[in-house]
């Protein structure tokens, strides 16, 4: 089965043009998303991708051919107006930015709807699948189509290299960017204008609806695994392409399954995967190490308790109970793994079943700690701390 | 009642159920919060419609409802994770519940009423065609029952909470101190969005709630500074969109929830550019008049500086203006005169001349 999956790839020409443009668009929208998603523009997509569905139907009701440059030539612009009209909301009035967006993405839906509605209700057979748009239809997508997924989204990551530098300073810093003499609003219509492209490549395959995710999903999920700018943008990338070529694929196995869900399915299965293993912000690693800090912080509240005994009964050779040792520490629960920890360094020994004595390694160590402790905190306890326990 | 005086009603029935609460959602920055339960809620109808097998259940609206609340729970359970910030979060989760949706829908429900292009762009059209009727008594299009229920209890929620909304929502720490929950308030207002997106969602479809909720009480809020108000004109202009939505349609044979949406967009517009102190226009005229004012008081400014030196005489020609403060002739001409006018300045042959209106003028300038 496998195998017949993998000759289908490489011979089936369906299944190959769609994974091949559903990789492509993953790829595009993956890389110029992390930037939307860094500079907190996240749902620009969803309103830009909604935005477009004026711009599609006009241009197939202006030049009466549903192939594919034109419908995206109108989706782009439509999609643009709407990006500089949420720019001008929000720079001219008090709305908040999400409002501004919810407006342009349902008003501009709303009225591509009316003008859908009513190209589908002139009796004209030739319109048949513009509703593909909504959810995307991948089975719809020709080679050419793929060729111009490729151009178009190529050219836009192009722009993105080519500005690296400036768009980097704007993503992190506009108003240093502005200090330093940046044309801060020209970059951040060219950034959008790019965003806007890779979108509308998106949208034969993914839809209007669900072509948001791809901007954020990708980006989002690249975010956990690194802190630079360029491996994010790379790790996005592929993380794109590889839900496209999941989903894509999928959507051709199995019956009835739109392309557009089955490729945001994929794309939020590797962000859920990214937010609990990526190292060091994932969840899982998080949990882990809070886990082996209260462990690490537990040991030596023991230790220091154990210490603090023994000086109080100088000279006594006799150990102390472990409940009397639980019964000191800050935090109720098992002592006995800690004191376990302990004797394995050689900090502590167990004398019998029941009592616990510091050793002179032990002693040194719990006196760095204590040290340690009231260097970093002047206002702490002094060295011997449970004398009025 | 006549099909299209049905149809008007429900729209407008809708559209201010929406726009209410509306109003608080862009107050509290949660506008998108609406798209994202919109588009979830399907979630809700399709799983309860697995359970009980019936469209008409109402099992299906408390489903879809608790969907919506979970939508937000889990936009918020994600933005405490710190790993992801809120637009993210939003922009995460409601694409994959609604493709989970999506994909049940288009490989189980096919044969059902229940296709997505309903659900996305609903029907208001069809609406007088489901009745709700007993003892065989017609009572009316079922949805004007539904949206009716809807409009009664966002009134009643508000009209009970209204204090604790408005505190919550301009000034959530005091909120906080004053003793009730944001929290609590926050879900069960967001329960109460959600009931009123399934409501809407059967007669206008997802997004469309989105334009019903948004920008009514956007276009509302350029308008006037006063809550109480902007409740009144997102309502007003709610039912104003919707009719007009309604003979648009009419008039060019189209989706007539499409065209509502397209009249709320139209009327924010309008707002947009003539809102009498927000609005462009007023913007713009406001600007022009401050930089006349403010000239204005420049030309005083610089005659005090002048007065009783050596160059007084000449600095004080209306000619050498244009040179000094670098206007051109006509716009200093157009200031001199409005001076003059206000009785700031008087002409003395060629020279102008503070009078003390003028001087005090300048010296207030000057602090």
């Amino acid at each position: 089965m496998p195998f017949d999956l993998l000759s289908d790839l490489v011979t089936d020409y369906t299944v190959r043009t769609v994974a091949l443009g559903a990789m492509a668009l993953g790829a595009a929208s993956g890389a110029l998303g992390s930037f939307a998603v860094l500079r907190r523009q996240s749902l620009l997509g969803d309103a830009i991708s909604h935005a477009a569905l004026p711009g599609i139907v006009l241009a197939f009701m202006i030049t009466g051919t549903k192939s594919t440059l034109p419908l995206l030539i109108g989706a782009a612009l439509a999609g643009w107006l709407a990006t500089l009209f949420v720019i001008a909301v929000v720079r001219t009035t008090r709305l908040p930015e999400d409002s501004a967006l919810g407006i342009v993405l349902s008003v501009f839906f709303g009225a591509g709807l009316v003008l859908l509605t009513n190209v589908q209700r002139r009796e004209d057979a030739s319109q048949a699948g513009l509703t593909t748009f909504l959810f995307g239809q991948a089975a719809t997508l020709l080679e050419r189509d793929v060729w111009i997924i490729i151009g178009l989204g190529g050219f836009a990551v192009l722009v993105l290299l080519l500005g690296w530098k400036e768009f980097k300073l704007l993503a992190f810093d506009p108003e240093f960017a502005g200090s330093i003499g940046f044309p801060v609003r020209a970059l951040d219509v060219l950034l959008v204008s790019v965003l806007v492209i890779a979108i509308v490549v998106g949208l034969q395959t993914v839809g209007v609806v669900l072509m948001s995710a791809m901007v954020v999903a990708p980006a989002a999920a690249a975010r956990q695994w690194t802190d630079r700018l360029g491996t994010m943008v790379l790790i996005a990338a592929i993380f794109g392409a590889g839900a496209g070529l999941v989903g894509a694929t999928a959507s051709g196995l199995a019956a009835g399954v739109p392309t557009g869900p089955a490729i945001v399915l994929s794309a939020t299965a590797i962000v859920v995967v990214s937010l609990l293993l990526a190292p060091r912000r994932g969840l899982i690693w998080n949990a882990a190490r809070q886990a082996r800090g209260r462990r690490a912080l537990r040991t030596d509240t023991v230790l220091t308790d154990l210490f603090a005994l023994g000086e109080q009964h100088r000279g006594q050779t006799h150990g102390h109970a472990a409940t009397l040792i639980a019964a000191l520490g800050p935090t109720r629960g098992a002592v006995g793994p800690a004191l376990v920890q302990l004797a394995s360094r050689g900090l502590a020994e167990q004398l019998d079943d029941q009592s616990w004595l510091i050793t002179s390694d032990g002693n040194a160590e719990a006196r760095r700690i204590l040290r340690h402790r009231l260097a970093t905190d002047p206002d702490g306890v002094p060295l011997v701390e449970d004398e009025d326990r | 009642m006549p099909i299209a005086v049905e149809i008007q009603l429900v729209a407008v029935l809708t559209a201010v159920a929406c726009a209410i609460p509306g109003a608080f959602l862009v107050l509290r920055r949660m506008a998108l919060l609406s798209d994202a339960i919109s588009h979830t809620v399907l979630l809700g109808i399709v799983l309860a419609y697995f359970v009980v097998r019936d469209l008409g259940s109402p099992l299906l609206i408390v489903a879809a409802a608790g969907t919506g609340v979970l939508t937000v729970a889990l936009v918020e359970t994600l933005t405490r994770t710190r790993l992801v910030r809120q637009d993210a979060a939003i922009g995460l989760v409601f694409p994959a519940l609604f493709s989970v949706a999506v994909i049940l829908v288009s490989r189980y429900a096919g044969n059902v009423h229940l296709d997505t292009d309903a659900v996305l762009l609903g029907e208001l059209a069809f609406s007088p065609f489901r009745r709700l009727s007993a003892n065989g008594l017609d009572l009316g299009p079922r949805a004007l029952w539904v949206m009716g229920t809807v409009l009664a209890l966002v009134l009643g929620f508000i009209a009970a909470f209204y204090k604790e909304l408005k505190i919550s929502t301009f000034d959530p720490a005091l909120a906080a101190a004053l003793g009730f929950s944001p929290t609590l308030l926050h879900y069960a207002f967001m329960g109460l969005v959600s009931v009123t997106a399934v409501g809407a969602f059967d007669a206008v479809g997802s997004v469309l709630v989105v334009a019903l909720m948004i920008a009514p009480p956007s276009a509302a809020y350029l308008l006037t500074d006063s809550l109480p108000r902007m409740l009144v004109y997102s309502a007003l202009i709610a039912a104003a969109s919707a009719i007009a939505g309604f003979w648009l349609a009419w008039t060019v044979d189209a989706s007539i929830a499409g065209a509502m949406a397209t009249m709320a967009g139209v009327a924010f517009v309008l707002a947009f550019g003539f809102a009498p102190e927000r609005g462009l226009v007023a913007l713009a005229r406001r600007r022009a008049r401050q930089r006349l004012e403010f000239a204005q008081l420049m030309l005083t400014v610089h005659l005090l500086h002048h007065e009783h030196a050596d160059e007084a005489d000449r600095e004080s020609e209306s000619e050498h203006l244009e040179e000094h403060l670098r206007w051109t002739p006509t716009f200093a001409r157009r200031i001199v005169d409005r001076a003059e006018r206000d009785d700031w300045v008087e002409r003395d042959g060629r020279y102008l001349r503070l009078t003390g209106e003028g001087r005090a003028r300048a010296r207030a300038a000057l602090g």
